[in-house]
């Protein structure tokens, strides 16, 4: 149970408050509701450069991180698809400083050349690092556009390619602050050691002179559903083939999410796992397998990935996979197995509450999804899943026609095959 | 109106409590400490094992014997152990270091007597199946091979090996050790390493009489079997040298760079971890400050200092464009020259010591984390007064004490620096 109050300030911003008197800390989180869904697909990678440059100083204050550290505090963000995230944990007894910190930035940005120019480089190493210098590191650039043909979700997080980051300009960057960074694009949770009228004062203080903006309304391209088996293969220096098969499933916000949740969790959750015990050590085709689901706001994947021993060909495991996919459409789960993984979920979602920053993320994070009260409920709707739902949602999901694979072969192995 | 250039009032961070566990010890040696605090009905236990003295012949007896321990049992298979942990909603999971190797569970309270019995099979009954040893041979020696196509990997991976090589600080394994992996072997090193005179059992989360009681009752039948070698010989300081393995299609480079130092035992331990943080350590630190938010060199830059038994490793690690690899490390001995001719100005002196200070408090954040403040003491062979020294060091260090740290345990020179890339 994760306890909160709530009140809105009158430019918009929606505040939680959740007091945890047991430690001398406090969290504070501040979620934007833009991420790359919302990008222009000429610039993509966008919101997570522009994560970057919240860092580069704002309007009063010329360095963010330096008067945080000072004292004693963190910070850090991420930037999904859906949401951009930062948070700060201090002591409690400073947090006045992490007002004024995220206040100002919310306020206005310095905009800096020498920041674009720096953060335009060292997103370019992190594209280097993630995605193109490691083994199988460019799977999603390619995963992505074989499953989303005119969903946003067509692309990574990092953004497309390089080019687009290289390319951004000053004016893209004070355009895509004055869309998303205001107070009716937000919320803010603040938790720890403090008081629900101490942050209100604060809050008051701070973030309600900021002008609350223009509302941000979101209209994006639905995603078709799919009508053909889709596949591609690809061959680079990576030391073993690999395969990727991507479903669609449904998004966080739908109702069947929960089902389809455990569902990914009986393929794969934990070494009891089905894809784990019956496709890695009895029948010993897979050397890793593993099977979860994106998790995001609107149209969802599943995605089964596994690599297969070396004496195994693709279309063994891929025959393997069906095997196992084809026994959830026809029988029923067993009461032992769904309430092995509810305990499993149920368990998890009781040690997260050991963490101050996880409890003030997840209610930021349940506000954006429509009420962080509904936090408080995940465990019964995972509870409430019966074997039937698991079935239905197993046979609208594992469906050739809804089905994108990738074949990702290692290349002295793609020679022999040609040979 | 409000003045949104001028920074509120803070205040410097003055105590914080640690909380000491309670004590018991079984009749057969095994030492339990436990941490009860927590709103939470669950309950995290540690089952660590000093490791054996390292046999080169048989390098990954240490690895292997960990990661096989639940897979399977006299009389429970992999798979059971496996569906008994997940049914309950527990987490099962093996750790191996350099030092120790341990078990962990995590579970509800209203399921521990159910996973304990889980747990002490284990412990005492694991027979290591030759069929889930092939398995766990081909599986590693798969994954070994993507692993060693990752730049970062084989950098640290020589990088170990350099410092320490014949010693189990600097072993990697390699493809031909999983091949030479033996039942029998391990079934030895097994009753060896996993006895009871040998096991600390850390506690932490609801810990009542009744969990205590209920421990103590599982495990009191618990036999130790036979005596066994733990010593650790000293490691020797090897000279500077430069390695390169280069990587004609590198975007990047993997860069590492560093040198045996003291561990937390040494009373400058504490004051080179704050010259560290000024370096490395940090978000704002020098390395980040210059070759990530000036230059844009890389995504990430950091240093550490590691502490283990028989010695302490200093490092800096990055990944850099290849293209500017020589001029990162150019910039990196930069950094480390000034450290030993400028004095740190009080201005950078005084937040960095706020910053470790709020560090600390923050690493309190729930009982586990107060278990893992004990776990680091206890097995470094310090006591409490260690957090004490250190908060005093980070409060009162000046700038002429860090230049003569920087002096006495930075040399350039004297660093092993792996280059795996482009240079």
């Amino acid at each position: 149970m994760v306890r909160f109050n709530r009140f809105t300030l009158a430019n918009g911003l929606k505040v939680l408050v959740h007091e945890d008197k047991t430690t001398p800390m406090a969290v504070v989180n501040v979620l934007y509701d833009v991420g790359a869904r919302d990008e222009n697909p000429n610039q993509t990678g966008f919101a997570h450069l522009f994560e970057h440059l919240m860092f580069g100083g704002s309007e009063n204050i010329p360095a963010y991180d330096e008067p945080l550290q000072r004292v004693g505090g963190e910070n850090n963000a991420f930037t999904s698809n859906d949401i951009t995230n930062y948070y700060i944990t201090l002591p409690a007894v400073n947090i006045e400083t992490a007002f004024w910190l995220e206040s100002d930035r919310m306020l206005n940005l310095a905009f800096s050349e020498k920041s674009l120019d720096v953060q335009r480089q060292v997103v370019s190493e992190e594209f280097k690092q993630r995605y193109l210098n490691q083994p199988y590191g460019d799977v999603w650039l390619k995963l992505r556009p074989l499953v989303y043909k005119k969903h946003p979700y067509q692309w990574a997080t990092i953004g497309k390619e390089l080019s687009h980051i290289e390319n951004a300009k000053i004016e893209d960057v004070k355009a895509f602050f004055k869309k998303h960074y205001n107070p009716q694009n937000a919320i803010l949770v603040v938790g720890g050691d403090v008081d629900t009228a101490q942050v209100k004062v604060l809050a008051e203080k701070w973030f309600e002179p900021v002008p609350s903006g223009e509302k941000y309304h979101r209209n994006l391209p639905k995603e078709p559903e799919q009508v053909e088996e889709r596949r591609e293969v690809v061959v680079g220096k990576v030391p073993l083939n690999s395969l990727y098969m991507a479903f669609h499933a449904p998004g966080r916000m739908e109702k069947a999410s929960y089902p389809v949740e455990l569902l990914a969790d009986i393929l794969s959750r934990g070494n009891s796992s089905r894809l784990y015990q019956t496709l890695l050590k009895e029948k010993q085709l897979f050397s890793e397998i593993h099977a979860y689901l994106s998790g995001s706001l609107d149209e969802g994947m599943l995605v089964i990935e596994g690599k297969p021993l070396e004496t195994v060909s693709i279309e063994q495991a891929e025959a393997a996979v069906w095997e196992e996919l084809e026994k959830l459409k026809t029988e029923l789960v067993q009461e032992n197995e769904l309430m092995k993984v509810k305990n499993k979920t149920e368990s998890t979602l009781i040690f997260t509450e050991m963490s101050l920053l996880e409890k003030g993320m997840n209610l930021a994070y349940f506000e954006l999804m429509g009420d962080a009260d509904n936090l408080n409920h995940e465990t019964e709707k995972y509870l409430a899943v019966t074997a039937e739902e698991i079935r239905e949602q197993s046979r609208k999901i594992f469906r050739r026609e809804n089905l994108s694979t990738l074949v990702y072969l290692a290349e002295e192995v793609a020679e022999t095959l040609v040979a | 109106m409000l003045n949104r250039t001028l920074a509120p009032k803070f205040h410097a961070i003055e105590e914080f409590t640690l909380i000491r566990p309670q004590e018991i010890q079984l009749d057969n040696g095994c030492k339990i400490f436990y941490f009860n605090s927590g709103e939470q009905e669950l309950v995290r236990l540690e089952w660590i094992f000093n490791n054996l003295n390292f046999i080169t012949s048989r390098p990954l007896s240490n690895i292997a014997v960990n990661t096989l321990l639940a897979e399977g049992t006299t009389s429970r298979t992999a798979a059971q152990i496996a569906s008994e942990i997940d049914f309950y909603g527990a987490f099962l999971q093996v750790e191996y270091g350099a030092d120790h190797s341990q078990v962990t569970l995590y579970t509800l309270n209203k399921h521990l007597k159910a996973t304990l019995a889980v747990i002490k099979d284990i412990l005492i009954n694991a027979t290591f199946p030759e069929k889930e040893l092939q398995t766990y041979i081909r599986n590693q020696q798969q994954k070994l091979q993507v692993s060693l196509q990752k730049n970062d990997v084989v950098g640290r991976r020589t990088f170990n090996k350099a410092l320490y090589e014949g010693t189990i600080y600097g072993f990697a394994p390699e493809a031909e050790d999983y091949a030479q992996l033996k039942q029998d072997d391990l079934l030895l090193h097994y009753e060896q390493q996993y006895q009871p005179a040998n096991c600390t059992l850390v506690i932490a989360g609801k810990v009542d009489e009744n969990v205590m009681e209920t421990i103590s009752d599982f495990f009191s039948d618990w036999q130790n079997r036979i005596t066994a070698d733990f010593t650790r010989p000293d490691v020797n300081k090897i000279a500077g040298k430069l390695i390169y393995i280069e990587k004609p299609n590198a975007l990047q480079s993997a860069v590492r760079l560093g040198t045996s130092t003291i561990n937390s035992k040494h009373p400058d331990f504490p004051g080179l971890q704050v010259l560290n943080t000024v370096l490395g350590g940090y978000f704002g630190s020098r390395l980040m400050a210059n070759i990530r938010e000036d230059k844009g060199y890389t995504y990430g830059i950091g240093s550490a200092i590691v502490s283990m038994k028989k010695t302490g490793t200093f490092f800096i690690a990055t990944e850099v464009g290849a293209e500017v690899c020589r001029e990162a490390i150019q910039e990196i001995e930069k950094e480390i020259n000034l450290l030993k001719t400028v004095l740190i100005p009080e201005e950078e002196l005084s937040l960095v010591r706020n910053y470790m200070l709020g560090s600390l408090l923050g690493s309190l954040e729930n009982v586990f984390s107060h278990a893992d403040k004990f776990k680091n003491l206890y097995f470094s062979n310090v006591d409490y007064s260690y957090y004490d020294r250190y908060a005093e060091t980070v409060k009162n260090i000046t700038s002429e004490e860090l230049k003569a740290l920087a002096n006495q345990y930075f040399d350039f020179d004297g660093f092993v620096k792996v280059i795996v890339g482009k240079y």
